[in-house]
């Protein structure tokens, strides 16, 4: 069943190349991502066993984040077959330099889509490093196609940075696994460089070696997270791909990157240096909060603000995790908020961007006029984003600022509620302008109708983040849990 | 001491200072093509075991796609991009050679402190793994042409694999061959984006890329926007 996860969206993909017609293309896709979600969605009634060798294997941190790429998928597939239909096929002119450019064909488009949540699933299920790499370089190439959706200078340099940056941030994971491996290769025989294995076998690994490979493994993965300072790629790449495709880029690739330094701190608390760990991630987590938030204010770009708010989320991530205890509990729970609320933005500019065809925040006024459903939703984003009650992200952010207070560390306390007030200005000032107001005169009014298609999926989004919120269904909650003991190290 | 053994490590050495030291592209895509092939030889002479089917699939997938196939697509991008040399990088060609010496210095030093839990067969393999990668680095940061940053990338993936080899790490073979191929495909989708580099900018100068960046407003080229943006607004408004 496993495999049949990862191969389903592959065959997929690769039948979308080789499809002529558009429609059974688009119902392809609709239809993989019906199939992905269902086959979750049986993960979890009946957790699969692993492959032999344990090299694929779905545990709890594992299960969550496969849920939040088969569902942002499911909704960016929807959506995508709306904003497919809106694009056209020939050469048409860019409206913010008005230069003449073509659409990527739709079949490498669809292939690449189903492509990149195959590799997705790939690293979700891996526990072999060695695989895990490989799945998380495979996602970089995957995607690159995708952020260059629009044949233009300015998409082409956006992928440009991205495929060259994660490139070689990856490589040095290669690295780290490599140092991974020479750490675990004390014993006879070796230990093979699986999670399960390294788990029972933690206290023989070289403590340098380990260190070193963490090292490694942090800034490799960390690139491909984005956190601070290896985020340059991030706002270029998020703001240039179609909305549909930045909306899985922050609210599902982030993660998996996300989860390679998860598993590589699980190895090191089992080895007893998770302290070592989980500081560098307190300081990348501070930082990337710290850049987002000088990046956020005042920016003029409304999808690079939300860019520069996955990397401040990314961050919250980092500090939870680093932090420990209860705070793990509330990143495990952030990184699900972060993701729903994250891709229905990402959705929403896409509708802004179709109709205002801006991506300046300075040049829209009257969104509520405009595109009521979307300006509406627009703004619930945007309170769920910033950790506003009553959404979800409000009580994760909060049991992370609590355990920090809890643990003592004041001084990160303060810095983290620091950012999050300076990056809600930031925002507040963009949104509220955006919303507010009457349209500007060259604006379109009244709206052409919002089509179902696009409005839907960020709706459906919308409506968990507010009922997490209001009430976490208990097997969430324990699945949570669940997850935030496995990175504990808490035996089950 | 293994004789052939330290033969490759000097010839991988001397391929790094090629590619430092000279702005002739082909040269730079050849230096690397040997290295690769270099490379894929290692594997043969260091393992004192027999050869198995494993070493042998993997000396030669390693050989041929390092050797033939990545050289081939370089070529092919830098003879579409119509670019023969990196003209002016950011770090001159004799400060660079300046930097090769420091890196082999700090390499040897680095290797020569760094305590293996097992013994490899020559110490010089550790010091020569990590100078190609600092080497790989390097181009990547110092030079402006994105086929010579593909070429350092290239450079510093080379370096983590005679790495890898040096440990004499034995990663199963379905984990090898996966590397292989991501290496391949990503060798692959930067061609293939070179390409469209240098037909939509008729360069391939990363340094000129610069639209993209935060603060700024971006610029509009002038005349074209305009009617841009009425045809834009036209459109919405039919």
């Amino acid at each position: 069943m496993i495999l049949a996860l990862v191969l389903l969206p592959a065959l997929a993909g690769i039948a979308a190349f080789l499809i002529k017609g558009t429609l059974p293309r688009r119902a392809l896709l609709v239809l993989t991502a019906v199939a992905h979600t269902g086959l979750t969605a049986w993960a979890w009634a009946d957790r699969p066993s692993g492959v032999p060798e344990g090299w694929l294997a779905l545990d709890a941190p594992g299960l969550l984040f496969l849920s939040l790429t088969s569902a942002l998928f499911l909704a960016s597939a929807v959506y995508a077959v709306g904003y497919l239909s809106r694009e056209k096929e020939e050469a048409h002119a860019d409206f913010e330099e008005g230069m003449f450019f073509t659409n990527v064909p739709e079949a490498i488009f669809t292939g690449c889509l189903l492509l990149f949540l195959s590799t997705m699933t790939l690293v979700t299920v891996s526990r072999h490093f060695g695989i895990l790499w490989v799945a998380i370089e495979a996602t970089t190439l995957a995607s690159a196609p995708l952020i260059y959706f629009h044949r233009h200078h300015r998409s082409l340099e956006a992928t440009w940075k991205y495929l060259l940056i994660c490139s070689v941030g990856i490589a040095l994971a290669l690295l780290g696994n490599f140092f991974l491996a020479v750490a675990a290769s004390g014993g006879t025989p070796r230990t093979p460089v699986v999670l399960d294995a390294l788990l029972a076998d933690a206290a023989h690994l070289n403590i340098p070696w380990l260190k070193a490979a963490f090292l490694c493994l942090l800034v490799g993965y960390g690139t491909k997270m984005g956190l601070a300072p290896l985020h340059t790629w991030l706002p270029d790449a998020h703001s240039e791909a179609p909305s549909v495709v930045s909306a899985l880029l922050s609210g599902a690739l982030l993660n998996c990157a996300f989860l390679g330094i998860l598993r590589m701190l699980q190895v090191c608390v089992a080895a007893g240096e998770g302290a070592f760990g989980m500081e560098l991630l307190v300081g990348f987590g501070l930082l990337s909060m710290g850049v987002a938030a000088v990046f956020i204010l005042g920016q003029a770009d409304y999808k690079r603000m939300l860019a520069y708010s996955s990397v401040e989320h990314m961050g919250i991530l980092a500090l939870g995790v680093g932090l420990g205890g209860a705070a793990t509990f509330g990143a495990m729970f952030h990184a699900m908020n972060h993701s729903l609320t994250k891709a229905m933005l990402f959705l929403l500019a896409g509708n802004i961007l179709a109709v205002c065809r801006t991506k300046q925040s300075s040049e829209i006024r009257g969104l509520g006029r405009l595109l009521p459903v979307t300006s509406a939703l627009w703004l619930v984003g945007f309170l769920a984003i910033t950790g506003s009650p009553p959404f979800a992200p409000f009580l994760s952010e909060f049991t992370i600022l609590r355990a920090a207070i809890d643990a003592g560390r004041g001084g990160v306390a303060a810095a983290y509620l620091c950012c999050l007030a300076l990056i809600f200005i930031g925002m507040a000032t963009a949104v509220l302008r955006m919303t507010l107001g009457e349209p500007s005169r060259g604006a379109v009014v009244p709206s052409p109708r919002e089509p179902a298609l696009s409005i839907v999926p960020p709706a459906v989004l919308a409506v968990f983040v507010l009922l997490f919120g209001l009430y976490l269904p208990p097997a969430v909650g324990t699945a949570l849990e669940e997850a935030a003991a496995v990175l504990a190290g808490v035996p089950k | 001491m293994n004789l052939g053994l330290e033969t490759i490590l000097v010839f991988l050495v001397l391929a790094n200072i090629v590619v430092l030291a000279s702005s002739r592209l082909t040269a730079c895509i050849r230096a690397v093509a040997a290295q690769g092939i270099a490379l894929g030889i290692f594997p043969l002479l260091a393992h004192d075991a027999a050869l198995t089917a494993r070493v042998l699939l993997l000396a030669a997938g390693s050989m041929v796609l390092k050797g033939i196939v990545f050289p081939m697509l370089l070529s092919r991008a830098a003879r579409d991009a119509e670019v023969r040399r990196e003209m002016e990088p950011f770090v001159g060609y004799t400060l660079s050679i300046v930097f090769g010496a420091a890196a082999l210095a700090v390499a040897l030093w680095i290797g020569s402190r760094l305590p293996l839990p097992r013994a490899t067969w020559s110490p010089l393999v550790v010091p020569v793994a990590l100078f190609t990668l600092f080497v790989g680095l390097f181009i990547i940061v110092s030079r402006k042409k994105a086929l010579s940053q593909v070429l350092g990338y290239l450079v510093l993936e080379n370096g983590i694999y005679a790495f890898g080899v040096a440990l004499a790490l034995e990663e199963p073979l379905l984990v090898e061959l996966g590397v292989l191929l991501d290496v391949f495909v990503a060798v692959f989708v930067m061609g293939i984006a070179i390409f469209h580099i240098s037909r939509e900018f008729d360069h391939i100068d990363t340094d000129r890329m610069t639209t993209l960046r935060d603060w700024t407003r971006r610029r509009r080229a002038p005349g074209t926007a305009l009617s841009g943006k009425g045809e834009a607004a036209g459109e919405g408004g039919k």
